[in-house]
């Protein structure tokens, strides 16, 4: 590995990153846009033209409001909670393939960070830790309805991870491959994997919401019975890495779900295109579609929020054990009678 | 091999600090970096998908469990029940008689040579899926059978006896 693919690696890294932060934090201007649209009202319009500045007013009132540390909190866990919760959100970008390689002159570039061959596994790890921050954050405020929401996080993940494994396992039964660079090779033109998985992307997508604590799934932080679940005592950018975090899993899962089900940067009479634009502006017409496809699901996930009230817990945990895992195991049958049979 | 070293000395640090850590939950938090050393172990083994597994199932799905259940458990140094001394030294001899015979027992048994792999890229996902099914297809279809009965057990535990409820 020469100096100039260890300058193009670390170039991407760095786009990347500051790419998944511009859009959480647009994310929550489009958030309260789409809430005020959702309920008849005009939204953020006082910071700059249309309120296009609201996320930095925001971010410069979470740096100056005064950091609190509740005075029988564990003072490091404290700490640990949040800047675990923004690690995991950030570290889960490495392995979604955001389009194909760039060509120009003698430099290939490829736009993933890294193709490790069990790709899937790796960002279902990501997911699966990620439920520690909230876990420690709530534990360290030493406060009931902390402690209540970080509960509530731990049972609601471990259950709907299960159900989302058991998804993957039938996408993996038709890719045959766990690297996300291969499954988005596969899906070349339309040949998306939606089309051969449409009950498998609906578990995925139900999971999805349940992992980043979206609505209707958001009852480790349900205001009416827990004040403000496990982030109670959290203040000041703390409690911005907290919900900051939220808003960059919705967009890795999002683009997770573009990639695994959707095409990822794949789009119908992409040869064409290609052949007429050249390796070096080709491929990025390719991430563009991936970020259109991307934001598609980001605006879903706002839709739904603003449309469905939140469930009861009895009711969240009879849809993850009694509905989505014997429908997920379903669908493997199905998928693997399918490939034996027709296939 | 030094950042064998370094990552063995991390696991073996780690793990004293689970059992010296007075905290519950903080002793569970160095049991969770314990196994994320462990996961870096076999990475450098090149056994990936042991790696990930480790991840998810170890430090994703059972130590989250171990967590929640110690943050619902009242832990305070009043409910702790007291040990008099006399079980304290019986477990430290009881304790060391175990250790002198472990380091008794490897020494009698000399070193072992160092395991040479036939294929270094068995850990891959593929090799190792070949090689569980085609090779050891019945042990590991009866270890499954054992995990079976195990949430079998779980499951008849959990549920209450209809005559006596």
């Amino acid at each position: 590995m020469g100096v100039a693919d260890i300058v193009i690696k670390f170039v991407l890294i760095v786009i990347i990153f500051a790419i998944s932060l511009v859009i959480a934090m647009y994310s929550t201007y489009a958030e309260r846009k789409i809430a005020a649209f959702f309920q008849d009202r005009v939204g953020p319009n006082r910071a700059g033209p249309w309120g296009i500045l609201q996320p930095l007013a925001d971010g410069g009132k979470m740096f100056l409001k005064e950091e609190i540390i509740p005075t029988n909190a564990s003072p490091f866990l404290f700490i640990a909670g949040p800047s675990l919760a923004i690690l995991t959100a950030c570290i889960g970008s490495a392995v979604i393939p955001w389009g194909q390689q760039i060509t120009i002159g003698k430099y290939v570039i490829p736009l993933q960070v890294t193709d490790i061959n069990v790709g899937i596994l790796y960002i279902f790890g990501v997911v699966s830790l990620g439920v520690y921050g909230v876990m420690i954050g709530g534990w360290a405020s030493n406060n009931k309805y902390s402690l209540l929401g970080a509960i509530r996080a731990a049972s609601q993940n471990i259950s709907y991870e299960i159900s989302m494994g058991l998804s993957i396992i039938a996408l993996l039964m038709v890719t045959g491959t766990l690297s996300l660079k291969e499954i988005a090779e596969q899906q070349h033109g339309w040949h998306w994997n939606v089309l051969y998985q449409p009950v498998g992307f609906l578990l995925f997508i139900i999971c999805a919401f349940a992992e980043t604590n979206r609505t209707p799934f958001d009852l480790p932080e349900c205001e009416t019975e827990l004040v403000g679940g496990y982030h109670t005592e959290y203040s000041s950018m703390k409690l911005g890495f907290y919900l900051f975090a939220e808003y960059i899993n919705m967009f890795i899962s999002s683009a997770v779900m573009a990639t695994l089900y959707w095409g990822g940067y794949n789009y119908p009479g992409m040869d064409w295109v290609l052949a007429h634009t050249g390796p070096a502006i080709g491929p990025l017409i390719g991430t563009a579609v991936m970020f259109a496809k991307v934001f598609l699901f980001i605006f879903f996930f706002m839709w739904v929020r603003w449309t469905i009230p939140r469930f009861r817990y009895d009711q969240l945990m009879d849809l993850g054990w009694k509905i989505l895992i014997p429908l997920a195991i379903a669908n493997i049958i199905v998928t693997g009678l399918w490939i034996t049979f027709i296939k | 091999m030094s950042t064998f070293y370094f990552i063995a000395f991390l696991s073996v640090f780690f793990s004293i600090l689970v059992i010296t850590a007075k905290n519950p939950v903080h002793s569970i938090l160095y049991l969770i970096l314990t196994f994320s050393t462990f996961t870096v172990h076999y990475i450098l083994m090149n056994a990936q998908f042991l790696a990930v597994v480790n991840f998810i199932v170890y430090m994703g799905a059972i130590l989250v469990l171990f967590l929640y259940t110690l943050m619902l458990i009242n832990l305070n140094k009043e409910s702790e029940p007291r040990k008099s001394n006399l079980v304290k030294i019986a477990g430290f001899v009881g304790g060391a008689c175990f250790l002198i015979t472990i380091v008794a027992a490897l020494k009698a048994w000399g070193t072992s040579h160092p395991v040479v792999l036939n294929d270094p890229n068995l850990g891959l996902v593929k090799n190792l899926g070949k090689i569980l099914f085609n090779e050891y297809l019945l042990p590991f279809e009866v270890s499954s059978i054992l995990l079976l009965s195990a949430m079998v057990g779980a499951v008849l535990l959990a549920t209450k006896d209809p005559k006596t409820a």
